[in-house]
């Protein structure tokens, strides 16, 4: 039985629909990510789970109680927000104690819960501290410590690590994804980076427009989009414009033919290539795709290098190498062959109106 | 702005003209205070001597000390009436978009604009209307005087507990909701204490207004019931000696207390 479960969740304001029938069922203990970019409909999701945003039809499960009709204040989610909503004029241990308070718990216990929860979140020795005191860090990890000692039935988390600083964000976030293993707590992340999504997550689900995309594990979204945005959205993609002439061909607008998977679609399509699916030199012969194309742009991104190779008048791949010891990275006008597998080549059928310039990365 | 700041010149205009603007404000307060010392009935300068006589002339005065009485009582009495109504008004203002939200929030402050004399007239006409209507002896009452002053302390509610409000973030109040607490004990622990400076600076310049008030309340007191800026009023039209001074100086020392004792708990500069 799943922990959470939303079924056809819709909202709408007016004519526009913001989350247009979600349905999802979260197995209890797993680490769930949201994702898409802002105004996909991702918060207003987690915002009706936490019972801020009435739907306009759909329903929430927690357990097997159906929360839909009821206010925030019942229905023991821990949110954590964006910019962490401390109670400015309460100590550390008074802000995580107020969850407690509302729940009547007995005074003796009360000390105890708050300081095991604050020491999940290594901050202990701060509860006298005000928030004002604190740095962003230590705040975040405040209204981590608040939202978990209510042990909640499920946890919220609304963008936690997106107002602190790099270092930072990895540190909090590589916390958080460890006190949800510990305590085995149904969790929701909702976040527009997908670096972070991919980090902490079992499963995703990519939002775009209120419609979700796909859901599904890290693997399963980069080896398989289930769409061009998805293609884009999650990792890097080389798109080029053409037409799937039969099973398993693409043929290019300048004429040239890939093998590619078969999806079973025909007619005008974008091929999908991850830049780092393609071999170089000798190696590239023994390939399903092999060609032969001019350097036209190199770019030293550190671990890797990218190098974009046109194909044709239209047709160009950006290949990604790893700097290995020994690499001799190609420069601009060699000719270099590169080849990749049939497998690697994903096709999605165009929307009219929407052809894009050829080798573009996003 | 920023060619005035730099450069000796622009800094020497700077600083004399605000020394300029602080003169203009402080020094017929720091003439009336000299004033209340004076030993000379007559006030002429330069002083004959100095004496306190003036200060203990106003126990003898017994108009002073009961309007001083009169005066804390209906300030204090307004101050606490305007709150219970100011808060909650700012508060819907604020939060719960309706029809005519505009105009609501308009009329709650327009006491602040319309003036004393205006005020004072329409209220009176108002008092007298409904005594003869309902035989309840409003007019000239003292809970006619405090619904009056009540008036003057709505508006610094609705404007500064408002400020205070449109400031707020409301993920406070979400967090608190979404950790157990329901609407009204959210409003209590949460929300109140966020808006306090904000009540606090409108009972403060609540009350200084309302126990300064003089054009307004001229037409509201009744017989043998003066306010203090009325006594010192009334006793200028017979006399010229220091007391009204001395009576002055007592008025902004209590006026300062009070403006000293609120900053200690909030920062007034924050608020307004």
């Amino acid at each position: 039985m799943a922990k959470l479960s939303l079924d056809s969740l819709t909202r709408s304001y007016g004519d526009l629909t913001v989350v247009n029938s979600v349905s999802l069922a979260v197995p209890h203990g797993e680490f769930l990510v949201l994702l898409g970019p802002s105004g996909c409909g991702k918060t207003t999701t987690l915002r009706m789970i936490a019972g801020f945003v009435e739907p306009s039809s759909g329903s929430i499960h927690i357990g097997d109680q159906n929360v839909t009709a009821k206010p925030p204040w019942k229905r023991n989610c821990g949110l954590v927000f964006q910019n962490y909503a401390l109670f400015p004029h309460m100590t550390v241990a008074e802000n995580v104690a107020f969850g407690l308070e509302m729940r009547q718990v007995e005074k003796s216990e009360m000390g105890k819960r708050v300081n095991d929860a604050l020491r999940m979140v290594r901050l202990d020795h701060l509860g006298h501290r005000y928030p004002r005191q604190m740095s962003g860090g230590q705040q975040q990890r405040v209204a981590l410590a608040r939202a978990l000692a209510i042990q909640p039935d499920v946890l919220l988390l609304d963008e936690p690590l997106s107002n602190l600083d790099a270092k930072l964000r990895e540190e909090v976030r590589i916390e958080i994804r460890e006190l949800q293993r510990k305590l085995g707590l149904t969790t929701i992340l909702v976040t527009h980076d997908q670096e972070e999504a991919l980090t902490v997550a079992d499963r995703l689900v990519v939002m775009q427009d209120g419609h979700v995309r796909q859901i599904g594990t890290k693997r399963d979204l980069y080896e398989r989009p289930a769409d061009r945005f998805i293609a884009s959205f999650i990792g890097r993609s080389c798109f080029n414009e053409g037409v799937i002439t039969r099973s398993g061909r693409f043929e290019t607008e300048d004429g040239l033919v890939f093998k590619v998977l078969d999806t079973g679609a025909s007619g005008p399509a974008s091929l999908a290539l991850r830049p780092e699916r393609f071999v170089i030199g000798d190696q590239a012969h023994s390939m399903d795709n092999h060609f032969t194309g001019t350097v036209e742009f190199v770019s030293y991104l550190g671990s890797s290098i990218d190098a974009h190779v046109r194909l044709g008048s239209s047709t160009k791949m950006v290949v990604q190498m790893a700097n290995r010891d020994g690499f001799i990275e190609p420069s601009e006008g060699d000719a270099l062959t590169i080849g990749w597998a049939q497998s690697a080549g994903l096709t999605y059928p165009r929307n009219q109106g929407s052809i894009s310039q050829g080798g573009q990365v996003s | 702005m920023l060619a005035l700041r730099e450069g000796w010149f622009g800094r020497l205009a700077l600083k004399g003209t605000a020394s300029l603007a602080m003169a203009y404000i402080l020094l017929p307060l720091v003439f009336v205070i000299w004033l209340s010392f004076f030993a000379q009935e007559i006030p002429s300068f330069p002083p004959d001597g100095y004496s306190l006589r003036w200060f203990l002339a106003i126990a003898d005065h017994k108009v002073f000390a009961q309007g001083f009485v009169l005066s804390l009582q209906v300030g204090c009495l307004a101050t606490v009436l305007g709150l219970v109504l100011g808060v909650p008004a700012s508060l819907v203002v604020v939060r719960y978009p309706f029809k005519g939200r505009n105009i609501a929030n308009g009329l709650l402050l327009a006491p602040l604009i319309v003036p004393g004399v205006v005020l004072g007239t329409s209220l009176y006409v108002f008092q007298i209307e409904t005594e003869i209507a309902t035989g309840y002896p409003m007019m000239g009452s003292f809970w006619g005087l405090v619904l009056a002053h009540t008036l003057i302390v709505i508006p610094w509610t609705m404007r500064l507990v408002t400020a205070n409000l449109q400031g707020l973030d409301r993920s406070i109040e979400e967090a608190a909701s979404n950790l157990g607490a329901p609407p009204l004990t959210t409003f209590y622990r949460v929300t109140l204490p966020m808006i306090r400076p904000g009540i606090v600076a409108a009972a403060l310049f609540g009350f200084v207004n309302s126990f300064g008030n003089l054009e307004m309340s001229l037409f509201l007191v009744g017989p043998g019931r003066t306010t203090l800026p009325i006594a010192i009023l009334q006793y200028l039209e017979w006399k010229i000696d220091p007391t009204v001074a001395a009576a002055s100086v007592l008025q902004i020392a209590l006026i300062a207390t009070a403006l000293l004792i609120t900053d200690h708990y909030v920062k007034l500069s924050r608020v307004v």
